[in-house]
Parts: C-alpha cells; sequence; structure tokens
C-alpha cells in the first residue's frame, strides 16, 4: 500500500501545473471579455463574440490564415517523410563506421539554438560575404539575390532549414523501431531471393508504420502551430507579406509597445488552437478508423 | 563490412547500397558543410572572410573574432547569465520531473490516472500566449531570474519518458523486498531510484540544457532589463538586427577595418554560444538513443 510520501512527491509537479497550465487556460475568458488591467480578469466586462467577430473582419485574416496554412503544410510535407527516408536508409546499409558518424553528425544541429540558425542563415546567404553567396558567385560568376529581401524566398528558408537542423534528430525515434525488426524476416527474405530494396519495403516500412503514424497525427494537430520563434527572427518588413503568421500577429497585437490589446490577442491565439484541437481529434479518429493506431 | 562482403551481394544490391551511399554522403556533406564553415571563418582574418575568400578552410588564422568576442562586455554577461539559469532551471526541471515520474510509475498510487491526465492534458491544451503574461505579471515575475527558470519547470513530455524507464527498468519485486525490510517510499526514491535511473536522468539533464541554453522566447517576453538578458538576445542583436557599433569611429580606414572584423566576430560568437552545448552531448549519447527509445516504445 503505498503511503502518504508518495502524494509528496506530487506536490511540485501538481502545485506546479496548476499554476502554470491550468490558470492561463482560465485566463482564456478574456477572449469574450474586454479586458481591462484595474478590473483584472475576472473582473472585465463580458462582450461575447466581438473580438472574434473583429478578426473575421480584419483585412488581414485571409493573409494570416494562408501564410500560416501553407507554411505549414510545406514544412509537414517536407518534413515528415524525410526523416522516415533517411531512417530506412541508414539501417540498410552496411557500412557500421560510416553509419555511426552519419548519424551522429545529423544529430548535431538539432542542439543548435533558433537564433543562431537564423543567425547562420543571415550570414551564409550574404551575397557577398557568405559561404553560399561566395560559393555562387564562384560559380555564376554573378552576385546572389539577397534572400531575406524576398517575401518568396521566406518559405523554402523557412523549411530547408529545417529540415537542415531536424533530419537527424527526428529519424531517432524510426531508427530505434527499426532496430526492433526481427533479424530472422530478414533472412528468410534474402532466401526467398529478395533484393535489398524489397526488404526495405516490405519488411523495414511497415514495422515502423505504427509509429509514422502516430507522428503524422501529432504533426497534423499541430498544423497552425507554426513556430513563433523562427517565424519571428526571420520576419524583416521586406518579407512581411508571407512571413507574417497568427503566432507572430498574437504577439504583436498583444504585447508590442503602443497596443497592448489583450482580449483581441487571446481571441485569436484562441480560435487558432480551437482548429489545432479539431483537427487532431479528426485525424486521430481518421488513424483509428484506417489503421488501428490512435493517440487514444 | 569489407570488400569482399560486398563482392557477394547480387548486382541489384550493390546498385542499391551505391545509390544509399551516395545520398547518405551528400547527406553527410550538406549538415556539416555549414557547420565546418562556420568554424573556419570564426578563425580567419576579418578582411579574408568579409572578402569572402574563406571557402572551407581557415584562410589567414587570426584569433581577432574570439577577442572581440571577449572583449564585449554585453556577451561576457550575457553569457554569465545563461550559465546561471541553464544550471538553476535544470536543477527544478530535473527535480519536478523525476519526483512526478517516480510517484505516478508505482502502480498502487490511488488517484493515478487522474494525475496522468491532469498533467497529459497540458500537452494539448494551452492558455496562449496572452494569459500566460498577464499570469507571470501578476506573480511579478517580469523582469526577475526566475521567469528564465520557472516557465517550463514541468515538461510532460520528460516526465513520461521517466516514468516509463522507471516502471520498465526497476522490478517491483525490489519495492516489495525493500519495503518489508522497512524501507520508505523516500528513501527507496533516494537510495534505489535515482541511481539506477542514471540514464534517464542523463537524457532528461541534456533536454532541459539544451532548452535553457537556447531559451529565447522567455527572455523577449519576460525580460527588459539588460543586465538580466540572457545570450540569445544580445545574439539576436548581433547576428541577426546587425546591432555592432562600427559607427562611432570617423577614421574611414579604421571603420573598414571594424567592420571586417564585425564579420569575424558574429562567427566566433556562433562558435562560443555553440560550443558548450554540444560538448556535453557526446557523453550522453549513448543515453539518449536508449532514452528517446523507451520513451517512444513504450511510452
Amino acid at each position: 500500500m503505498p503511503s502518504w510520501q508518495l502524494y509528496l512527491f506530487l506536490i511540485p509537479a501538481t502545485v506546479y501545473i496548476i499554476i502554470f497550465a491550468y490558470v492561463p487556460m482560465a485566463g482564456v475568458q478574456i477572449a469574450f471579455k474586454n479586458y481591462n488591467f484595474n478590473l483584472g480578469i475576472w473582473g472585465s466586462e463580458w462582450i461575447g463574440w466581438d473580438n472574434f467577430r473583429r478578426f473575421f473582419d480584419s483585412y488581414q485574416f485571409t493573409t494570416l490564415i494562408w501564410n500560416t496554412i501553407s507554411l505549414s503544410v510545406y514544412s509537414l510535407l517536407i518534413s515528415f517523410p524525410l526523416p522516415i527516408l533517411f531512417a530506412l536508409m541508414l539501417n540498410s546499409f552496411t557500412g557500421q563506421k560510416f553509419k555511426k558518424i552519419v548519424q551522429s553528425v545529423s544529430y548535431m544541429p538539432h542542439f543548435i539554438s533558433t537564433v543562431v540558425i537564423v543567425g547562420m542563415l543571415v550570414q551564409l546567404f550574404n551575397p557577398r560575404t557568405g559561404a553560399f553567396g561566395a560559393l555562387y558567385t564562384f560559380f555564376s560568376g554573378e552576385l546572389l539575390a539577397d534572400a531575406f529581401a524576398n517575401p518568396g524566398a521566406f518559405q523554402h528558408l523557412y523549411v530547408w532549414s529545417g529540415i537542415w537542423q531536424g533530419i537527424g534528430w527526428s529519424s531517432i525515434i524510426y531508427i530505434a523501431a527499426l532496430s526492433s525488426v526481427d533479424e530472422h524476416l530478414h533472412e528468410a527474405a534474402q532466401i526467398d531471393g529478395a533484393s535489398r530494396l524489397q526488404r526495405v519495403r516490405h519488411i523495414d516500412f511497415p514495422s515502423i508504420l505504427p509509429t509514422a503514424t502516430i507522428m503524422l497525427i501529432l504533426a497534423v494537430g499541430n498544423i497552425m502551430e507554426v513556430g513563433f520563434e523562427k517565424v519571428f527572427l526571420m520576419q524583416n518588413e521586406l518579407n512581411i507579406s508571407k512571413s507574417e503568421v497568427i503566432s507572430t500577429y498574437v504577439y504583436k497585437v498583444g504585447l508590442t509597445i503602443g497596443s497592448g490589446d489583450f482580449s483581441f490577442a487571446t481571441a485569436i491565439g484562441l480560435f487558432n488552437s480551437l482548429i489545432n484541437f479539431v483537427l487532431l481529434i479528426m485525424v486521430n479518429y481518421a488513424a483509428k478508423k484506417f489503421s488501428d493506431t490512435s493517440l487514444w | 563490412m569489407g570488400q569482399s562482403k560486398f563482392s557477394t551481394h547480387p548486382t541489384s544490391d550493390k546498385v542499391y547500397y551505391i545509390i544509399s551511399g551516395f545520398i547518405l554522403t551528400f547527406i553527410l556533406i550538406a549538415v556539416s558543410y555549414p557547420l565546418i564553415y562556420v568554424l573556419s571563418a570564426s578563425f580567419s582574418s576579418g578582411n579574408a572572410v568579409s572578402s569572402g575568400r574563406v571557402l572551407l578552410w581557415p584562410v589567414d588564422f587570426s584569433l581577432e573574432g574570439y577577442e572581440a568576442v571577449f572583449k564585449n562586455k554585453d556577451i561576457v554577461r550575457a553569457y554569465g547569465n545563461t550559465f546561471l539559469y541553464t544550471i538553476l532551471g535544470t536543477l527544478v526541471n530535473v527535480t519536478v520531473v523525476m519526483t512526478c515520474a517516480y510517484a505516478l510509475s508505482r502502480p498502487g498510487l490511488k488517484g493515478r490516472g487522474s494525475f496522468m491526465f491532469l498533467f497529459t492534458f497540458t500537452m494539448f491544451f494551452s492558455g496562449g500566449l496572452i494569459p500566460f503574461y498577464i499570469l507571470m505579471k501578476d506573480l511579478h515575475l517580469i523582469n526577475t531570474m526566475w521567469a528564465m527558470v520557472l516557465p517550463g519547470a514541468l515538461s510532460v513530455y520528460n516526465m513520461i519518458i521517466a516514468r516509463t524507464f522507471i516502471q520498465s527498468s526497476i522490478p517491483g519485486e525490489l519495492i516489495e523486498a525493500t519495503s518489508i525490510d522497512g524501507c520508505s517510499d523516500a528513501r527507496f526514491f533516494f537510495s534505489f531510484v535515482l541511481p539506477l535511473s542514471k540514464a534517464v536522468i542523463a537524457v532528461i539533464t541534456l533536454f532541459s540544457a539544451v532548452g535553457h541554453w537556447n531559451a529565447y522566447f522567455n527572455a523577449l517576453m519576460y525580460l527588459n532589463d539588460r543586465s538580466l538578458y540572457p545570450l540569445q538576445i544580445i545574439l539576436r542583436e548581433i547576428l541577426i538586427m546587425n546591432q555592432v557599433d562600427v559607427s562611432m569611429i570617423m577614421d574611414p580606414e579604421l571603420q573598414v577595418a571594424k567592420a571586417q572584423a564585425a564579420a569575424v566576430l558574429k562567427y566566433s560568437l556562433i562558435v562560443v554560444a555553440t560550443v558548450p552545448i554540444l560538448c556535453v552531448y557526446p557523453f550522453i549519447q549513448k543515453y539518449f538513443v536508449k532514452g528517446v527509445m523507451i520513451g517512444s516504445l513504450k511510452g
């Protein structure tokens, strides 16, 4: 019979989660209020759906939604399958030493901060002094166009630098799943004359499918959640038409000097997480129906 | 896996190995080239970097970038702040995660399911940016170092990894045997669970330390006192917003030299800001692959 001491162990985590997760959840009500600093969250006056209506009617609405969704979907389409392919390929390769090196090196960028990643992008793509600028000039004799001044380049820079940073790390979970594949399956298939590629397709790939399904559910359930940090850091006046997404807009409306419209910003944020939540439930339902793999 | 083994493969497999070897080599180069370049540039002269002469290895080896980094008072102070936030924050994280994971790993705990729900629900829904900001304000944490240490004290994901690890690696018989001998739950935690969970503690320590070292968002939101700034905020000013003060010098020749120094400073700064965390990781690499595996396969 467990003792009271175990409950003592639960105190720090429970207190933390109630204060830092549940109290802000209760604070969401200001989306339906006209938040007044002096009256506080509970004292401010209710105004119903006004903040939401204001957002739907605003001229940025379509652009924001489009930027957010297109960036997420583009990112998902690239960053979901590539780590799987990478893991399959790495797992099936024979040179153990080479495999280890590729694996260790590919993890490294995961540990680099977003600020440094964006800083490196800025430096490396500098037309004159950056490595890619210099290489471009070396091969073509022309000056590289400034990537950060071009709205059309924003999404590509965002997504592909994300691949550079994450491909190794995201593949760990699949490599782990692949390591539990029964060797006998491979041996039996080999005796039946299956080629390496066939074995990857018919043995390795199906064995990581459940893991991949879970990862896909989580990714789709996060589709409206484009990373604030990286977008914010990559943003400038020149690419803002493509780089303003809901999360950066919420920050600007709510917290930058001169605005401070807390209720309006919360309403936008709530609208965003609501779409996310609905997507998560829908995808989970579909996954359960079609493949028996689901989050709950 | 030598050459002799390779020649026994059927031709179709040889083609497969050659193609995948080629692709993996490409990935290896694509991932490592920017890293090598940054390192080389940081050890090159300002002139070589700003004229685009550095392509792979250092050109005109020099340490001027590093000298400039360590002469800059803002950087040095922010560096110290980051160290402090990382150590304190990681300590808090590991304590909260391990105590919670241990209690929830015990099958007999009443209300275990409710507690799990209470924690995991927060992974899918949160109040969002503004209510959190108001909370921080009401708690008077704005503009204090606790704004960098307390938010995120419990990572539910890490807690689940730790809980799964404890459940699967510490046999229930051990608890029964020791409790018959009069060992309390708290003593069991300190004398058995912690020593036996070294691998998962290493993983959580690494994850938290990386998170705190790289934390930028909390600083942007909750700090406006410059003396509290962590490294990442200063990095942004210098690397992205390009705020290296060169305009103070009127002499045009000196100004050119300063601009070149500023270019190398950026690369040296990237190295100085990244190396500490990259140094930790090879030591814990063997643990984290295991840790991620446990967390992902059975979580």
